[in-house]
C-alpha cells in the first residue's frame, strides 16, 4: 500500500487536495446554504437533511429531491425520488471512470468504495492535477473529505438559519462554479487536439440543455465531445 | 418529528443508486482495454465534461456571465492561477449585476 510506504507524502498530498478545493468549496458552500434553506422550505426535518447530505451527498440529486419532496409520509414519492436520483447521477459514471489511472489494479474494490466520496467539484479538481501528471488518492480524499464536511456544515446552517441567510447569488458566490470550471478547463488544453472534443461537448451540452433540460446536459455533452475526440485521434493516425 | 419510515426508505434508496453509479463508473473503466479506441475517449471525458459543464451557463446566462467568464480566462491565463481567476469571475459578476441592473 502506497500509505505505509510513505506516510508524510499521504498527508502533504491530502492537504494539497483540501487546500486545492477550497475556490470550488467556495460554491459548495453557497450551493449548501440555499439547498438547506430550501429543504426547510420543502418541510424537511433538520435529521433529514443530516441524513441526506450525509449520505446522498449529490447536490443536484438533493436539489431534484426537493421538488418531489412531501411532508406527508403516506404520500412521500420513494420510487420517484430514488429514479431522479439515478438519473441525475448518471453523469458520475463518466466522472469516476476518468480516476482509474489513479489506483492499481488491485486496488479496484478499494478505489470503488473511496468513490462514494467524489462530487463534481473534488473530481474536477483531481483530474486537472492529473493532467498536470500529479494527482493522487490522498488528493482525491483530502478534496473529498473537505468538500464533504463543508457542504454537511453548510446545508445544515442554511437549513437552521432558514430565510435569515442572504441569498449568495447576491455577491456573485453562484458564478464561483463556472468561474472554476472554467478556469480548470483552460488549464487543460494540451494543443489542437482538444479543440474538436470541447467544441462538441459544448455545443451538445447547449442543444441538450435547451431540448431536455435538467442536467443530462453534462451526460450528454461529456459523452458526444469525448468520443469525437477520440475518434479525431484515431482519424489523425490513419492519415 | 425527526423523520418518517418513507423518508428514511426513500433517503436509503437515494443513497445507494448515488454510490452504485459512482463506484460503478471505475469499475467499468477498469474492464476496459489500457490502450486503443477506449483510453483515448477515457483521456477525453475530463475536457468534454467540463466544457459541458460550462458552456449552457454562459450561453443562457445574461452580459453580465459572458463579461465574467472573459474576466475569469484572461486572469487565468496571465496568471495561471485558479483562486485568482475564480476570484475575478466572482467579483466580475458581482459588479456587473450590478451595473447592468442599475
Amino acid at each position: 500500500m502506497s500509505t505505509l510506504v510513505a506516510p508524510y507524502r499521504f498527508a502533504d498530498q491530502f492537504y494539497a487536495g483540501a487546500r486545492a478545493c477550497i475556490p470550488v468549496c467556495i460554491s459548495v458552500a453557497a450551493y449548501g446554504v440555499v439547498w438547506g434553506v430550501l429543504a426547510r422550505g420543502a418541510g424537511l426535518s433538520l435529521f433529514e437533511v443530516i441524513l441526506m447530505s450525509g449520505l446522498v451527498f449529490a447536490g443536484s440529486a438533493q436539489f431534484v429531491a426537493l421538488d418531489l419532496w412531501s411532508t406527508t409520509p403516506s404520500a412521500l414519492p420513494i420510487g420517484p425520488l430514488i429514479l431522479a436520483a439515478l438519473i441525475v447521477n448518471l453523469r458520475y459514471l463518466l466522472l469516476t471512470a476518468t480516476l482509474r489511472p489513479l489506483f492499481r489494479p488491485d486496488q479496484q474494490w478499494k478505489g470503488a468504495v473511496m468513490m462514494g466520496i467524489v462530487s463534481d467539484e473534488t473530481w474536477a479538481m483531481t483530474v486537472g492535477e492529473m493532467a498536470r501528471g500529479r494527482g493522487s488518492i490522498a488528493f482525491l480524499l483530502g478534496g473529498g473529505i473537505f468538500a464533504y464536511v463543508v457542504w454537511m456544515a453548510m446545508t445544515v446552517t442554511g437549513h437552521v438559519l432558514g430565510s435569515a441567510i442572504d441569498d449568495p447569488s447576491r455577491y456573485g458566490l453562484d458564478f464561483a462554479f463556472t468561474a472554476t470550471f472554467l478556469a480548470l478547463l483552460l488549464g487543460m488544453w494540451r494543443g489542437k487536439g482538444d479543440l474538436v472534443p470541447w467544441i462538441v461537448a459544448a455545443l451538445a451540452a447547449i442543444v441538450s440543455a435547451k431540448l431536455v433540460g435538467g442536467s443530462w446536459y453534462i451526460l450528454i455533452g461529456g459523452i458526444f465531445g469525448s468520443l469525437a475526440g477520440a475518434l479525431a485521434e484515431r482519424r489523425r493516425h490513419v492519415d | 418529528m425527526l423523520t418518517s419510515p418513507e423518508a428514511l426508505i426513500a433517503i436509503l434508496g437515494m443513497a445507494l443508486v448515488t454510490f452504485a453509479i459512482k463506484a460503478g463508473g471505475l469499475l467499468l473503466a477498469n474492464r476496459l482495454p489500457s490502450d486503443g479506441f477506449a483510453a483515448a475517449w477515457l483521456r477525453h471525458i475530463p475536457g468534454a465534461v467540463l466544457a459541458a459543464l460550462v458552456a449552457p451557463a454562459l450561453v443562457t446566462g445574461s452580459p453580465a456571465e459572458v463579461i465574467a467568464a472573459a474576466a475569469t480566462g484572461l486572469v487565468f491565463i496571465t496568471s495561471r492561477n485558479l483562486f485568482a481567476a475564480m476570484a475575478a469571475g466572482v467579483a466580475t459578476v458581482y459588479l456587473a449585476r450590478l451595473l447592468l441592473a442599475g
